[in-house]
């Protein structure tokens, strides 16, 4: 089989992806008795038709950015770390010890260099060990990443009920961090500046979210060790055959993957909430599945399909809001379907295009 | 004494009833995966029957439309991943992940627009929820000695599914290793390019297996929702799928043991309940989280072979290409 032309496999085929996965969602709209037409109106709307709004879509992306690119460095590694959703939870642990152990001391500057080290040691801890089982033990990644998801969430109900919480308090929640410990919001940076403001919890992250973007793809493209992972991914016996040892790549992949995912935690607890609470991860985890897949596992595609997805999780509530026969879980069904359509049925519409485009180049 | 025994009694009964569903889906995982197609879909399968078994009852009154229901659901599901994995090449573990996000979404949205109710199914009363059974003789043999409490609150007095999933383990050996077809779907797990030098279809074989696997978690389903509870509740099925699975692995993929796996995993959920609170002398207080934790803990200590050694079916993950039948 001829290979697609490059904008066909990086452009037409995630589009014409998604537009399957916005039709059967469609559909479902129009078995809950609503005008898909008009549902998608509000979604947009929601999404992007006023400040407050894009301030909300692109919180929701830089959560997504982080855990999108957790997913894809590990895929280019051939690992499937579906544990970003624990690893994230960690990093919020370490972002949440810092912040709560220093803000009485370090002022800002010094707490968020400290707390991004913090998120991103913590996440790359609880993605190493399932990388360093597989590589040394042949556990099977798949299977130890989504155990460690729910050791996770029993270590930190532990830790948030028992150790953590403010005390006199009912939720399992921390005390509030001092203003020193939490990223500047967008919106103040905004007034600073003299420009219009609106009220929207993007912070800081968003910015740190974009950095990570940059770096990711100059770390598996322009380096060596990026190199030997991409190899180590390609074909572990050619890994080995250059004089890369792939046990050792295998513990590194994990290693980043997880601290991206941990990285997370900046966005959500010290750009968002302020203090360390239950289940804050909230399924973002998962939701790097689906903008990885869509993005084609590159940073770039993974930014914009972060930005859709936060469209998504933005415009959803307001479409739940203006139609109460949808509810929010509506930005799951898609979701799931997206990775239904972008990931497991990647090949429906590969053969097809490829013999229509291959004919093209007969004819040419 | 008589009390000790009692509540263990009590504890042993409800280890049962926890483990229902997790045998139901462990099986269904088995079915799958020892034909080659890794499950990690089961989370989703049950809580899609869920829905439809306690939506289906709700609606006609009877807890056996619901099975039906749950059952077609649970196998539509199963065939949509075969429609993905076999049919179409495509990855199993996304396929797998899909269809669990896609439901966790979808069941409490029609839930929502249909009965209005915040994601749950209204109450089931009466015909609509499996009752327990009680075995013949149960009150009247309850004063005979050991055996008599044995006979009642053990044996006796559970829904029929509990009873249906009892049966389904030594089904599930016979079919897997007494039959014609236990023995093709074992192949094809293990070595799919020599069933297919033989053949059989590698393709027909698999989603016949994946046609159990759907029965089964239709089954397990319809427990969570109209014999274990009554309604659904949002993401009821809350790991099951993931704990059946794990069930699956720390049984090396085998129906006998995978029985006792479940009902291993079940006993540490029913303790972490009585156990709350409780000092244990010399030990002191037991984190309930930590209870939680140990399924997981102990089948990730399992698959890196701390304690014995878990070898998966050799073909399992690899989506099976006619043409280049050898490729790895």
């Amino acid at each position: 089989m001829t290979p697609l032309p490059r904008w066909v496999d990086v452009g037409l085929l995630p589009i014409l992806n998604l537009t399957a996965a916005m039709l059967v969602t469609g559909l479902i709209v129009l078995i809950l008795g609503e005008n898909p037409v008009r549902a998608l109106q509000f979604l947009i709307y929601g999404a992007f038709g006023y400040g407050e709004a894009i301030g909300y879509t692109l919180y929701y992306a830089t959560s997504f950015i982080f855990t999108g690119l957790a997913f894809a460095v590990a895929y280019h590694a051939a690992l499937f770390n579906i544990g970003a959703e624990g690893q994230a939870y960690l990093g919020g642990l370490g972002v949440g010890l810092v912040c709560l152990a220093l803000d009485a001391y370090l002022p800002f500057v010094l707490i968020l260099p400290v707390a991004l080290l913090a998120a991103a040691a913590f996440g790359a801890f609880w993605g190493a060990v399932p990388g360093w089982l597989q590589a040394h033990r042949g556990a099977h990644i798949v299977i130890t990443t989504i155990m460690f998801n729910f050791i996770a969430a029993a270590v930190m109900t532990y830790l948030l009920v028992n150790v953590l919480i403010e005390p006199g308090q009912a939720n399992p929640e921390t005390r509030d961090f001092a203003a020193n410990a939490t990223l500047p919001q967008l919106h103040e940076i905004a007034r600073w500046l003299g420009l219009p403001t609106y009220r929207s919890p993007l912070n800081l992250a968003f910015v740190l979210a974009l950095g990570a973007c940059f770096l990711v793809w100059l770390f598996l493209w322009k380096t060596r060790l990026g190199y030997a992972l991409r190899v180590t991914g390609q074909s572990q016996d050619a890994a080995l055959y250059a004089g890369i040892d792939p046990w050792r790549v295998v513990v590194l992949a994990m290693a980043l993957s997880g601290a991206l995912a941990g990285m997370m935690a900046l966005n959500e607890i010290m750009g968002a909430q302020g203090r360390l609470l239950l289940g804050f991860t909230g399924g973002f985890g998962f939701v790097g599945i689906a903008v990885a897949l869509m993005g084609r596992n590159h940073p770039l595609g993974i930014v914009f399909a972060a930005v859709l997805f936060g469209a998504l999780y933005q415009g959803g509530s307001e479409l739940a809001f203006e139609m109460p026969a949808i509810s929010r879980d509506m930005v799951v069904v898609i979701q799931g379907l997206v990775i239904l359509f972008a990931g497991a049925l990647e090949n429906m519409f590969r053969p097809t295009l490829a013999r229509v485009f291959a004919r093209r180049a007969e004819a040419v | 004494m008589d009390d000790v025994f009692l509540q263990s009694l009590l504890l042993a009964d409800s280890t049962l009833r926890l483990a229902t569903p997790l045998v139901l889906a462990a099986l269904a995982g088995l079915f799958a995966e020892r034909s080659g197609i890794a499950d990690i879909g089961l989370e989703g399968k049950m809580l899609g029957a869920a829905f439809a078994a306690a939506a289906t009852a709700a609606v006609t009154g009877s807890a056996w439309l619901g099975l039906g229901t749950g059952i077609v659901v649970g196998i539509l599901l199963a065939l949509l991943h075969g429609f993905a994995c076999i049919t179409h090449k495509g990855d199993q573990i996304v396929s797998g992940i899909a269809i669990n996000i896609a439901v966790a979404g979808l069941a409490p949205t029609l839930a929502d627009a249909w009965f209005g109710r915040a994601g749950n199914t209204p109450l089931l009363q009466g015909d609509a929820r499996f009752a327990p059974i009680s075995l013949p003789l149960a009150e009247t043999l309850r004063d005979v000695p050991i055996l008599g409490p044995i006979y009642a609150v053990l044996i006796s007095g559970h829904n029929v599914l509990v009873y249906v999933m009892l049966a389904a383990v030594p089904l599930a050996w016979w079919v897997l290793y007494r039959t014609r077809f236990g023995l093709r779907l074992r192949a094809v797990g293990e070595n799919p390019a020599a069933v297919d030098t033989a053949g059989i279809s590698v393709e027909a074989l698999r989603y016949r297996a994946l046609l159990g696997t759907g029965i089964l978690c239709g089954i397990a389903g319809a427990y969570l929702s109209t014999a274990h509870n009554a309604s659904f509740i949002r993401d009821m099925t809350a790991g099951k799928g993931y704990l059946a699975l794990a069930a699956l692995i720390f049984a090396k993929w085998r129906p006998v043991p995978t029985l006792f796996a479940c009902l291993l995993f079940a006993f540490t959920d029913a303790l972490q309940v009585r156990l709350q609170g409780v000092v244990l002398p010399g030990i002191g207080e037991v984190p309930t989280q930590a209870i939680q934790a140990l399924p997981y803990v102990l089948t990730v200590l399992l698959l890196a072979g701390f304690v014995g050694r878990a070898v998966a079916p050799a073909a399992i993950g690899k989506p099976y290409d006619k043409e280049r039948p050898h490729r790895v």
